[in-house]
C-alpha cells in the first residue's frame, strides 16, 4: 500500500480504538470532556510515533528473543518523556489525565503496533503509520469527548451552553461505557454499508 | 478496620473495571465464558499481589533512595513483564489446558493496565506495604468479580437475539455500562 | 525481521545499551523540565494565595511557616502582608474525608478570623456533583463568614451550610478542610 493509504487506514478502516478496539481504558477514563480526550490522544500519538521510528530503526539489531522487553523499555521511555514535559508545561491537563499518562505505555495499541507493524518495516512507513493511527485514534477520543460534554455537561471545549446541568451519567464511568458501546456499534454499520 | 475500608471500597465501590476504568481489554475479552473468566481472574490476581509487594519495595528502596523516581514507568512494567513470564511458565506447567485456554491473555496481562495501575495507585495513595498488597488483592477481586458477572451474562447472550451491529464489542460495552449504574449504587458506604 | 542472533551476548549487550541510552536521555529530560514543573507548582500556590486572601505586598512563600492541626500533622500557613501589616493568613489546607479521596484547598482568612475566599487546588470528586464545591453557588456561602459563629457543618448535620445536592460527602469534606484550617490557625494564635 502506498504511504497515503498507509496514513488514513488508521482514521477509519483500522481504526485502533473503533474498529480494532485497542486502548480502550484510556478512552473511557479520559474522554469526560472533548479537551481532556484530545490532549490524551496527542500525548499518545507523540507515544506512537516516537516509539515507532525507533523500534524500526533499531528492529534489526535486536535479537529476537529479547524484543519485548527492548520494545517496552524504548515505549516507557517515551512515555516518562511526555509525562514529564506534561508535568512542566501543561500542569492541569497533566494533573488530568492523572494515572493514564504512565498507562500509555501499556496502552495496547502502541505496543501492539510495535510489533505488528514496526519492527517489520521501514522507518518512514512506521512514522506514518503511527500518525494515522495516532490521529484516529485521536480523532476518535474528541469526538467520544465532545459527546459525553455536550450531552452530560451541556457545555463543549470548557464552555458551558445551557444552564444546569445535562444527562450526568454521562459524565460518569456508565456513560462512557454505553457511549463507547454505541460509536463502535455504529462503525460497524457504517462499515457494512 | 482500615482494611477492610480498604477492601470494600477497592471491591465495590471504586470497582476498578467499572470506576476506574482499569482492565478494560481483557474484560472485554475474556469474559465470554465463566470458565476462561475465572482462570484469567486468578491469573491476574496472582500478578497483582506479586507485583504490588515487589513495585514497592522497588520505589521505596531504589527509586525515592537514589532520587529517580522518574524511572517509576521503566521499572513498573519491566517487573510486571517478568512477573507475567514467570506465571506463563508455570501455568505450562501445572494446568496445560488452562493455558490453553487463556492463550494470547496470558502475556497480555503485561499490558493489562490494572496491573500497572495498581502499583503506581499504592505509591499515590502513600499506602505502606502490607495496605498496598490488601488493596492489590482487593482491586485484583474487584476485577475478578466484574469479570465473571460479564461472563455470566455473556453467556446468556448466545441465547438471545442481537441485532447485528451490536454483537460483540458494543453489547458488551453496554452492559457494563449497566453494571457500572448498578455498582454507582454502592458509593456512600464508605465515608 | 531481525537480523541479529538471539545469542546470550547479544541479548544481554543489545538490552543493556538500550537500558543503559533510554536512562541517559530520560535523565537529560528530567533535568531539564525539573526547573519548570518547580515553578508550575509554585506559581499555582502563588495563585491560589492572591485569590483568597486581600491584597498584599510582600512574599507569603517567603514568610511560610507550619502550624499543627492537633492529629499529627501540620498545615502551610502564608502570611499576607501589606506595608508590614498582616492582612490574612493563606492556609494550604486539606481533607481526606472527600468522596473519592483527598481533597486540598487554600482557605484564606482575614486577620480577625473571618473567611475571606476559599479555593480548591486538588480534588478527584465526581464531575457534575462533587466538582460543584469548586463553584461560586456553594463555595461563596462561606465567604466572609467567621467560624467562631458560622458553624461549619451542613444542614443535615444541623449545621446551617447548604450542601450540595447529592454529594452531601463531598460538602462534609469541604467544611472539614476549612475546619480544620481555622482550628489550626486558633491554636497557633494567629500570630
Amino acid at each position: 500500500m502506498n504511504q497515503l493509504q498507509n496514513f488514513t487506514k488508521g482514521l477509519l478502516k483500522e481504526n485502533p480504538i473503533l474498529v480494532l478496539v485497542l486502548g480502550t481504558c484510556p478512552t473511557l477514563a479520559t474522554t469526560s470532556s472533548s479537551l481532556n480526550g484530545l490532549g490524551m490522544g496527542v500525548a499518545t500519538t507523540f507515544v506512537l510515533v516516537g516509539s515507532n521510528v525507533v523500534i524500526s530503526l533499531l528492529a534489526n539489531l535486536i535479537p529476537d528473543k529479547v524484543r519485548i522487553p527492548s520494545f517496552i523499555i524504548i515505549i516507557a521511555s517515551f512515555v516518562t518523556i511526555v509525562d514529564l514535559v506534561m508535568q512542566a508545561y501543561v500542569p492541569d491537563l497533566y494533573k488530568t489525565l492523572g494515572i493514564f499518562i504512565p498507562l500509555i505505555v501499556v496502552n495496547c495499541i502502541v505496543l501492539g503496533r510495535a510489533e505488528a507493524y514496526a519492527s517489520k518495516n521501514s522507518v518512514l512507513s512506521s512514522f506514518i503509520d503511527g500518525l494515522g493511527m495516532g490521529l484516529g485514534f485521536t480523532i476518535a477520543l474528541g469526538i467520544l469527548g465532545a459527546f459525553r460534554e455536550i450531552v452530560g455537561g451541556g457545555a463543549i471545549f470548557g464552555h458551558k451552553f445551557i444552564a444546569g446541568d445535562g444527562i450526568l451519567v454521562f459524565i460518569l464511568a456508565p456513560g462512557a461505557f454505553m457511549a463507547l458501546g454505541y460509536m463502535i456499534a455504529l462503525v460497524n454499520k457504517i462499515k457494512k454499508t | 478496620m482500615e482494611y477492610i475500608l480498604i477492601i470494600i471500597s477497592a471491591l465495590i465501590v471504586n470497582n476498578v473495571v467499572l470506576a476506574q476504568f482499569l482492565g478494560i481489554c481483557p474484560f472485554l475479552g475474556v469474559s465470554n465464558k465463566v470458565s476462561t473468566a475465572l482462570g484469567m481472574a486468578g491469573a491476574v490476581t496472582f500478578v497483582i499481589v506479586l507485583a504490588t509487594m515487589v513495585t514497592y519495595l522497588i520505589q521505596v528502596y531504589i527509586l525515592d533512595k537514589l532520587g529517580i523516581a522518574f524511572m517509576q514507568t521503566i521499572t513498573f512494567i519491566l517487573v510486571i513483564a517478568a512477573l507475567v513470564q514467570m506465571v506463563e511458565i508455570i501455568l505450562k506447567k501445572i494446568s496445560q489446558p488452562l493455558y490453553q485456554a487463556l492463550g494470547i491473555f496470558l502475556p497480555l496481562i503485561t499490558t493489562n493496565c490494572a496491573v500497572l495501575g495498581v502499583a503506581i495507585l499504592v505509591i499515590k495513595k502513600n499506602y505502606n506495604l502490607l495496605e498496598g498488597v490488601v488493596f492489590g488483592a482487593a482491586t485484583a477481586l474487584g476485577f475478578g468479580l466484574a469479570l465473571i458477572i460479564l461472563a455470566g451474562i455473556r453467556e446468556q447472550f448466545e441465547l438471545a437475539d442481537i441485532p447485528e451491529g451490536m454483537r460483540g464489542v458494543p453489547i458488551s460495552l453496554v452492559t457494563a455500562g449497566i453494571l457500572a449504574l448498578a455498582f454507582m449504587g454502592f458509593t456512600g458506604i464508605v465515608k | 525481521m531481525a537480523k541479529t542472533e538471539s545469542t546470550f551476548k547479544n541479548m544481554v549487550l543489545s538490552l543493556t545499551l538500550i537500558s543503559l541510552v533510554s536512562s541517559a536521555c530520560l535523565g537529560i529530560v528530567y533535568e531539564f523540565t525539573k526547573k519548570p514543573i518547580e515553578l508550575s507548582n509554585l506559581n499555582k500556590k502563588l495563585n491560589a494565595i492572591k485569590l483568597v486572601v486581600p491584597e498584599f505586598n510582600n512574599n507569603p512563600y517567603e514568610e511560610m511557616f507550619r502550624l499543627a492541626t492537633g492529629d499529627g500533622d501540620s498545615l502551610e500557613i502564608y502570611p499576607a502582608k501589606k506595608d508590614d501589616t498582616i492582612v490574612g493568613y493563606a492556609v494550604n489546607t486539606f481533607t481526606s474525608k472527600g468522596f473519592s479521596g483527598n481533597i486540598s484547598m487554600m482557605a484564606g482568612f482575614k486577620s480577625d478570623g473571618v473567611i475571606f475566599n476559599i479555593t480548591v487546588l486538588e480534588h478527584k470528586e465526581t464531575p457534575g456533583l462533587g466538582t460543584k464545591m469548586t463553584e461560586p453557588e456553594f463555595k461563596d456561602q462561606f465567604n466572609d463568614k467567621n467560624p467562631a459563629d458560622f458553624e461549619l457543618k451542613v444542614k443535615k448535620d444541623g449545621g446551617p451550610v447548604d450542601a450540595i445536592t447529592a454529594a452531601t460527602i463531598s460538602s462534609r469534606a469541604f467544611c472539614d478542610a476549612v475546619t480544620k484550617a481555622y482550628n489550626t490557625l486558633q491554636k497557633g494564635g494567629m500570630k
